[in-house]
C-alpha cells in the first residue's frame, strides 16, 4: 500500500507583478529552502499564484486552509511561517495584520478589514491556482462551464443565459453583453471574430492585469463560450505590451489549452472549432479604443475610425467582430457554471454582478477590490481602504481613468453602479479609483491628464491632436502662475469643442478631467489664476497660502540652473 | 559580422508569419532579438510581410515599443501613471533627470543610461515604481533612485 502523504497546509505565495517587484520570489525561495531543511516537503505544500489584490502588503503569503495572511515579509520570516504556522497551525503574531485603532491581531483573510467587505467571485481563484498549470484551473472546476455550454446548450441558449444574468461590459461603457453578442451572431458575413481587449491603458487601473496574470484560463474559457455563442472560429487576445508577466502567462495558457483539446479543431470532441491568438500591444494608449485596436491587430497604426459601422457589422477585416474587455470575458464561465439566477442576485437592479476596482492613491490600504455593484464609495474608501492617511481629509475620488471624472468628497455615499456614476458626472470606466486628499491639486491633476492625453492622441483628427495640446498648455500656464482670466474662458471653450468634434472616445472624453474638476473645484482654478496660489501646495511655482510669498525659484528654473552646472 | 546579423534576421523571419497582420508580432521579435529594429533591416522585413517600406516605417514609428536606435546599457523607465503621479512619481523623474543631466526620452553621453517614462505599469498600489533593466522596483524615493544610479555606476566600473 502506498504511504499516505498528508499535506495539511499549503503556503500560497502571491507572485503577480506587484509581488515580484516587492520580493515575492525571494520569499518563495526562502520558504522552499526552509521546507527542504526541515524535510517537511510531504507535509507542507507550496503554491505560487497570481495576485490577491492587497498589493500594498506584498510580498505576502496566505497559509491555507485557515487563510492566515502575512504581509510585508522578509526572507528571514520563512522559518517562523513554516515551523509555527504551516506545521503547527499557530499564528505568528508579529507577521499578522493588526487593526490600527485597537492593535488587535487579525490573522485570517476574512477578518482583515481590506478583505472582509469584498465579494471576491473573480479574484478568489487567483489564490487557488498556479497560473502556469492548466490542471490547477481544471481542478477548481475550470472548463466545466464550457462543457455545459457546448453539450447542454445551444448558442442562443448561451446568449440567453448571459442576458438573464444581466452582464454588462466591464470595459467602461456598460453595454449589455448579450445584446452585443446577439448583434454579432445575427450579422451577415463570414468568418466572424472575437477579441479580448486586454490593452488596459488607463493609468491607475490594473484589474485586468491581475486576472490575466493570475487566472488566464478564466478569460480563455469565457472567450470559447462567447465564440460558440456567436459562431466565431478565430479570436484574439490583445494584451498591453507593458504587462510582460500577463503576456507570458496568457501565451502559456493558450498553448496548454490547445494541447488539451480546449482550443483548435473539435473542442472536447464536439463539432465546434475555435482558436486564439495572443497579440502583444506595442505601447499606444489609443489602441484600447475598439476600432483602433482592430487596426492594430490588422497590422496597422492604431488609428481609430468613425462608428458606425460598429464592429458587430464590420470589424476585423470588414467582418462581424465582437470585442469585450478582460473582466467581462472572465465573468462568462461564472455565469454559465453557477447560473444566471445566482449572478443576477448580486448587485443592483440594472448593474449585476461584482466589479473589481483598483483602489489607489491617497488611501491607507491600496490594491484591487472586488465588490458587488451598488456598494457606496464610502464603504470602499473607509471600510476596505481604511480611509485617507492620518491627519488628511478626503478631497475627491477620480474614477474611470482619463475619460472619467472626479467625484467630490460629498458624494461618498453614492452607490457604485453604471447609472449613478454617470449621473454624478463620472463613469464606471474600467474600474480605476484614485483617492485624492487635501494634498492633491485639482488643477495639477487636470494638467497631468491632459499632458497624458496630448502625448497619447494618435493625431488622426485635428480637434483632439491640436485641442489636447492647447488645453495642456493652458493648464501648464495655470500651474506655473502665468495664466489670466481669459485663459480660463479659453480652456472652457476649447474643452467643449474637443468634446464635440473629436473622432473617437479618446478625444470626446479628453476634456472630462477639466470639466469635472471645474464643476466641483472651480475655486482652485481661480486661486491659481487670480492669487497665483496653489491651495494644496503642489504647484511649486506658486505660493500655498495667501500669507506666504511665492517661492523665488521655481521648479523649472531650478532644474535649468542645475543642468547648467553639470 | 554583418552576414551573421542578416542570417539571424532571416532565420527569425522564416519562423514568423508573412501577412501584413503579422507586422506587430514580427516587429516585437526583431526588437527583442536586436534590442532595436535596425533601419537596414526594414527592406527585408517589409518584403517578408508584403507591405511597403513606408507602411512598415509608419507602424514602427507609431508604437512606443519599437525603436530604430539601439538602447543604452541600462534602461530606466519611470512610471507616471496617475497613482504614481499622486505619490510623487514626478519627483523621481526630476531627480533622475538632474542626476543624469538628461531629460526623459534621452540617453546619457557615455552611453550608459537611457531614461524613459511610461504611462502606468499597473503596479499602482506599490508606487511610485520604475523598471530598471526589466526589473520592477517598488516604492521608490528620490534618494533610492539616486542610490540605484550609484550602484549601477559602481557595477559598471568594476566590470
Amino acid at each position: 500500500m502506498d504511504e499516505t502523504v498528508l499535506i495539511r497546509r499549503t503556503i500560497v505565495v502571491t507572485a503577480g507583478t506587484c509581488g515580484r517587484a516587492s520580493g515575492a520570489l525571494e520569499i518563495r525561495d526562502a520558504l522552499r529552502a526552509e521546507i527542504d531543511r526541515l524535510g517537511a516537503g510531504d507535509r507542507v505544500g507550496l503554491l505560487v499564484t497570481g495576485c490577491h489584490g492587497f498589493c500594498e502588503m506584498e510580498p505576502s503569503v496566505v497559509v491555507q486552509p485557515e487563510g492566515i495572511f502575512y504581509g510585508k515579509l522578509k526572507p528571514a520570516d520563512a522559518a517562523a511561517i513554516v515551523k509555527q504556522t504551516a506545521l503547527a497551525g499557530k499564528v505568528v503574531e508579529k507577521l499578522a495584520c493588526k487593526i490600527p485603532t485597537t492593535g488587535r491581531v487579525v490573522a485570517r483573510l476574512e477578518q482583515i478589514p481590506f478583505f472582509k467587505k469584498q465579494m471576491r467571485v473573480l479574484l478568489e481563484n487567483n489564490l487557488r491556482v498556479d497560473p502556469e498549470k492548466i490542471e490547477d484551473y481544471i481542478r477548481i472546476g475550470g472548463y466545466r462551464a464550457l462543457t455545459k455550454g457546448l453539450f447542454d446548450m445551444t448558442s442562443e441558449g448561451v446568449i440567453e443565459e448571459v442576458r438573464r444574468a444581466g452582464l454588462r461590459g466591464r470595459g467602461g461603457a456598460g453595454f449589455p453583453t448579450a445584446v452585443k453578442w446577439g448583434l454579432c451572431r445575427k450579422a451577415a458575413g463570414h468568418p466572424k471574430y472575437i477579441i479580448c481587449n486586454a490593452d488596459e491603458g488607463d493609468p491607475g487601473a490594473y484589474m485586468d492585469r491581475s486576472l490575466l496574470e493570475g487566472n488566464p484560463h478564466a478569460v480563455i474559457e469565457g472567450m470559447i463560450l462567447g465564440a460558440y455563442a456567436m459562431g466565431a472560429n478565430e479570436g484574439f487576445i490583445y494584451v498591453r505590451g507593458e504587462y510582460p508577466l500577463a503576456v507570458e502567462n496568457v501565451g502559456r495558457a493558450i498553448e496548454q489549452a490547445r494541447s488539451c483539446g480546449l482550443l483548435g479543431p473539435a473542442i472536447l470532441g464536439s463539432e465546434f472549432h475555435f482558436d486564439l491568438q495572443l497579440i502583444q500591444g506595442a505601447g499606444a494608449f489609443v489602441s484600447g479604443e475598439e476600432t483602433a485596436l482592430m487596426a492594430s491587430i490588422e497590422g496597422r497604426k492604431a488609428f481609430p475610425r468613425q462608428r458606425p459601422p460598429y464592429p458587430a457589422e464590420s470589424g476585423l477585416w470588414g467582418k462581424p467582430t465582437n470585442i469585450n474587455n478582460v473582466e467581462t470575458w472572465a465573468n462568462v464561465p461564472l455565469i454559465l457554471d453557477r447560473g444566471s439566477a445566482w449572478y443576477a442576485s448580486i448587485g443592483t437592479e440594472k448593474s449585476k454582478g461584482t466589479k473589481i476596482f483598483s483602489l489607489v492613491g491617497r488611501v491607507k490600504n491600496t490594491g484591487l477590490v472586488e465588490v458587488p455593484m451598488g456598494v457606496t464609495l464610502r464603504e470602499i474608501i473607509e471600510d476596505i481602504g481604511g480611509g485617507v492617511p492620518e491627519g488628511r481629509t478626503l478631497k475627491a475620488v477620480q474614477t474611470g481613468g482619463p475619460s472619467g471624472g472626479c467625484l467630490p468628497a460629498a458624494s461618498v455615499d453614492l452607490a457604485l453602479d453604471y447609472e449613478t456614476l454617470a449621473k454624478a458626472g463620472s463613469i464606471m470606466g474600467s474600474g480605476g479609483m484614485i483617492v485624492l486628499d487635501d494634498r492633491t491639486c485639482m488643477v495639477d491633476l487636470a494638467r497631468y491628464y491632459l499632458h497624458f492625453l496630448e502625448e497619447e492622441s494618435c493625431g488622426k483628427c485635428a480637434p483632439c491632436r491640436v485641442g489636447t495640446r492647447l488645453m495642456s498648455e493652458l493648464l501648464g500656464r495655470m500651474t506655473a502662475g502665468t495664466a489670466d482670466e481669459a485663459d480660463l474662458a479659453r480652456l472652457e471653450s476649447l474643452a467643449q469643442t474637443v468634446k464635440t468634434a473629436s473622432l473617437c472616445g479618446l478625444g470626446q472624453t479628453a476634456a472630462n478631467p477639466i470639466l469635472s474638476t471645474l464643476t466641483h473645484f472651480r475655486s482652485e482654478y481661480e486661486a491659481h489664476i487670480r492669487e497665483k496660489r496653489c491651495p494644496a501646495g503642489v504647484c511649486r511655482e506658486l505660493a500655498s497660502s495667501p500669507d506666504q510669498p511665492a517661492r523665488p525659484i521655481g521648479r523649472k528654473a531650478l532644474k535649468n540652473k542645475e543642468r547648467g552646472r553639470s | 559580422m554583418e552576414q551573421d546579423w542578416k542570417d539571424e534576421l532571416d532565420d527569425l523571419l522564416k519562423e514568423s508569419g508573412s501577412r501584413s497582420r503579422d507586422t506587430i508580432p514580427v516587429l516585437h521579435k526583431v526588437q527583442e532579438r536586436f534590442g532595436h529594429v535596425p533601419p537596414e533591416a526594414l527592406p527585408t522585413i517589409a518584403r517578408r510581410l508584403h507591405v511597403s517600406e513606408s507602411e512598415l516605417y509608419g507602424v514602427l514609428s507609431f508604437y512606443k515599443a519599437f525603436s530604430l536606435r539601439p538602447k543604452d546599457a541600462h534602461t530606466i523607465s519611470v512610471c507616471l501613471g496617475t497613482a504614481c503621479h499622486v505619490r510623487g512619481g514626478e519627483q523621481i523623474i526630476q531627480e533622475l533627470e538632474n542626476a543624469l543631466g538628461i531629460s526623459a526620452g534621452k540617453s546619457t553621453a557615455d552611453g550608459l543610461f537611457t531614461l524613459e517614462t511610461v504611462n502606468c505599469l499597473g503596479c499602482c498600489a506599490i508606487g511610485p515604481v520604475m523598471v530598471v533593466d526589466g526589473v520592477t522596483q517598488a516604492r521608490i524615493t528620490p534618494q533610492a533612485a539616486r542610490e540605484l544610479l550609484a550602484r549601477i555606476r559602481a557595477g559598471e566600473k568594476k566590470s
